[in-house]
């Protein structure tokens, strides 16, 4: 008898599930990842916090007057850096008039990601709606479009340098040989060369995640639509576009956050110095290469504050789902019924107790 | 037992940022008092033994063939070359990091820019050479741009002028001399622009880096005017600064110079000078060989000479360009770089190079030896150039200056200030900057 109960009561080895939708590989996904948290943390997140740091320092730069040595070491100096960048207006002429040189960075940084991103967007989506399609050479069309991505960077800015060259192939395709426009210099025209190479070489990347949004809509749903007769322009509208939007939303946040910090480009192409162009991101580099490292630290904080808010208004008012991890959100939900659950519950016990008078308060 | 976990990891989360701050604060340099790179090092300058030696892009591939020569005389004490990108500014930044740690790069002997002289040295990047060194056979303005504070830290290599490219076939065909003023030039354009039409007159550097300084400053010195006095102190909105920049000003307005040349490197401007759309370049002595290619790359081949850069009331002032040689303070082997220096700077060695490469020599003598002079005619003009060369500002934070006089060159080429005003503001940040 004694041994059946035993075997009965024996605990079956059953893993503990932390919740209820969870399946029991959390430790054998914590070992993988290990390795690659273990490399980001010494190649990304101690630099990250060392560079924190350093944003209250400042070299002590004075010059010795008579060695005419300049004094090493660098001293604590607080928020001194931060507010310097703000506390000190210089007057640079720009495509928008004489104004300060941060609010004429900080202008042109709007403006590129403003105007790049909307027409990387309406160009990547159809890109991506000519690449869904099955069609003889899809395959080559398809890696055409994708080259211009997979040039780094710094090498269409060389590229596109000699393309608006003042002798370049753009002025000679516009017929501007006699009066050829000065892309290359210091005007409207320079902003203009900017927003062509820049959505040249990312309205790809939209197209591509797009291309993999829309590849999840199912076919029945078309059918559906051109059984009930929609146009080509309603199908666009009302089905592919909502279907497509997590992708859609996730592609741009990424090409927002991208084009706030861009530098290569206009350094690139246009070349330091020049007020119509100048992003911010220039004055940490300008900065750095004066070794005055504090300060650019502080100027690295800025621009990412400025870039960790614009992405948190994304991510709260277009709903962008980043993440996309299905169970995450189903805990999430699962939660959030819980506890309007217990509201609900504490309410009606709440009012239900206000009714009981206490029995042996009478008499 | 869900508090718990929480609680378990809120401290997890809090030590370990703890963690990471605490190694942040120990990396980060604290508040040392001002010390300066001490004396203790020359012990070091009899050190002998193997060392590197530090250059930008050799585009003449000639540099490695003089070290071998070297490593056969002296094979215990070899120099190898390390070659860096040819673009200044990423040299300088090279340099800097090797300084910054501590000598981790193991560069000893750099190629040092004459405009890097100041911040190397006061920063303590490069160290004093010894006093007993002999420069009295080198041209003053080279010896004088490797000296901060009265002690010589870089040992003069190459020098470097700016020469007047002009249309030797146009101007005779004219029956005009080259110009020594400003007015004649404009002048002698008129007559040729007359029987050759939709030729441009005069170009140089004007996009916005360092060559718009070198170009500027070749204006505003030229014109009589100076960037820093005697003392050090700015002066760049006198009357004849001014004057400087205005002439070029007006030269944008009324096409003297071509809109096109704000956008100008010395690359470009050679390119147009060799399509024949230029009467008069600025450009350094490069372009002589390239200019005289027969091979169909140059449309004025044999149809160029060379002469001093105009003024405003006479010959102009160019700006002095060129390298010499430092040896960096974390050096181990000062002995051997010592020694390496003044061999390669010897007075064979620097006619053998300038031979091989055509870059300017620093040995006065070899400025009027025959076998030089007849293999570059352009010699006698670029010695009387570099000897009336006047060196940009020598300061200490180099590259705060250059860009403030980038900035008020810029914008006054282009019309955004006037020149005044420019000059105006230009002086107000200079005296910010070289206090």
């Amino acid at each position: 008898m004694a041994v059946t109960t035993a075997e009965r009561t024996a605990p079956t080895t059953i893993k503990r599930k932390k919740n209820a939708f969870s399946d029991g590989q959390g430790a054998l996904a914590a070992m993988l990842l290990a390795p690659t948290l273990l490399v980001m943390f010494f190649v990304t997140g101690i630099p990250i916090v060392m560079s924190i740091v350093e944003a209250f320092y400042r070299a002590k730069g004075g010059v010795d007057p008579n060695t005419g040595l300049v004094q090493t070491g660098s001293s604590f100096v607080g928020l001194q850096n931060f507010t310097d960048i703000f506390a000190h207006p210089s007057i640079v002429v720009g495509v928008y008039g004489s104004m300060d040189r941060l609010i004429n960075a900080f202008i042109n940084t709007t403006l590129f990601t403003v105007v790049c991103v909307v027409l990387e967007t309406i160009l990547g989506v159809a890109m991506a709606l000519i690449m869904a399609r099955a069609f003889r050479g899809r395959g080559l069309v398809r890696a055409s479009i994708l080259v211009p991505w997979a040039i780094p960077t710094i090498v269409s800015a060389v590229m596109w340098k000699l393309i608006f060259n003042t002798d370049g192939v753009a002025n000679k395709v516009l017929g501007l040989t006699n009066s050829p426009i000065l892309w290359l210099g210091d005007n409207r025209y320079s902003q203009m060369a900017i927003i062509i190479a820049d959505v040249w070489k990312t309205a790809p990347f939209i197209g591509l995640l797009t291309l993999a949004g829309l590849q999840t809509i199912p076919a029945e749903v078309y059918e559906a639509a051109k059984v009930d007769g929609a146009s080509a322009w309603q199908t666009f509208t009302r089905i592919t576009l909502p279907m497509v939007k997590p992708a859609l939303v996730v592609a741009v946040l990424f090409r927002t956050l991208d084009t706030l910090r861009m530098f290569d480009l206009p350094w690139g192409m246009i070349g330091p110095g020049k007020y119509s162009v100048e992003t911010l991101s220039v004055f940490a580099y300008l900065e750095m290469n004066a070794t005055r490292y504090g300060q650019a630290a502080a100027y690295s904080i800025v621009l990412f504050l400025y870039i960790v808010l614009v992405a948190f208004l994304f991510v709260k008012l277009l709903g962008a789902d980043v993440v996309g991890d299905e169970e995450l959100k189903a805990i999430n939900a699962q939660r959030k019924r819980m506890r309007e659950l217990h509201r609900k519950q504490a309410k009606a016990s709440a009012s239900v107790r206000t009714n009981i008078t206490s029995g042996s308060a009478a008499s | 037992m869900a508090s718990k976990n929480k609680l378990a990891r809120l401290t997890l989360s809090v030590l370990s940022a703890t963690a990471i701050l605490a190694t942040a604060a120990c990396g980060s340099s604290s508040g040392t008092a001002g010390s300066t790179t001490s004396a203790s090092t020359d012990a070091s300058w009899s050190k002998t033994g193997p060392i590197n030696y530090v250059q930008g892009k050799d585009t003449s591939g000639n540099v490695q063939k003089v070290i071998d020569k070297w490593n056969a005389l002296h094979p215990d004490q070899k120099v190898t070359l390390i070659e860096l990108s040819d673009n200044a500014d990423q040299q300088r930044a090279s340099m800097i990091q090797n300084a910054q740690s501590k000598g981790a790069s193991n560069y000893d002997v750099l190629s040092v820019d004459v405009v890097w002289t100041a911040e190397f040295a006061a920063n303590g990047y490069i160290s004093a050479l010894p006093s007993n060194l002999d420069t009295s056979g080198y041209l003053k303005a080279a010896v004088d741009s490797g000296t901060y504070f009265n002690k010589l830290y870089a040992f003069p290599s190459t020098s470097d002028g700016a020469l007047l490219y002009y249309r030797k076939d146009l101007l005779d065909a004219a029956g005009l001399k080259p110009p020594t003023t400003w007015a004649d030039m404009k002048a002698d354009c008129k007559t040729i622009q007359a029987s050759t039409p939709g030729i441009d007159c005069y170009g140089g550097q004007f996009q916005k880096y360092e060559g718009l300084t070198c170009n500027i400053a070749e204006m505003v010195n030229s014109a009589g005017g100076q960037f820093l006095d005697d003392k050090g102190a700015p002066t760049v909105n006198t009357d004849a600064a001014v004057a400087g920049v205005q002439w070029a000003v007006d030269a944008f307005k009324d096409g003297t110079i071509p809109k096109a040349a704000l956008t100008w490197q010395e690359e470009p401007s050679r390119q147009a000078f060799q399509d024949g759309k230029l009467v008069f370049l600025r450009n350094w002595p490069y372009v002589y060989s390239l200019a005289n290619k027969t091979d169909g790359s140059s449309k004025v081949a044999g149809k160029f000479a060379v002469a001093p850069i105009p003024g405003l009331n006479g010959p102009g002032v160019s700006t002095l360009g060129g390298h010499n040689m430092g040896i960096s303070t974390y050096s181990q082997n000062k002995g051997t770089a010592l020694a390496f220096i003044q061999w390669w700077n010897s007075p064979e060695n620097q006619k053998a190079n300038t031979i091989a490469t055509s870059n300017a020599p620093t040995w006065t003598a070899l400025y009027t030896d025959t076998d030089l002079t007849s293999q570059f005619q352009y010699l006698p003009v670029l010695k009387a150039s570099i000897d009336k060369a006047q060196a940009r500002p020598k300061a200490v934070k180099y590259g705060d200056v250059t860009l403030a006089i980038q900035d008020a060159a810029y914008n006054a080429l282009n019309g955004t200030t006037t020149a005044k005003a420019a000059m105006d503001d230009l002086q107000t940040k200079l005296t910010a900057l070289v206090k």
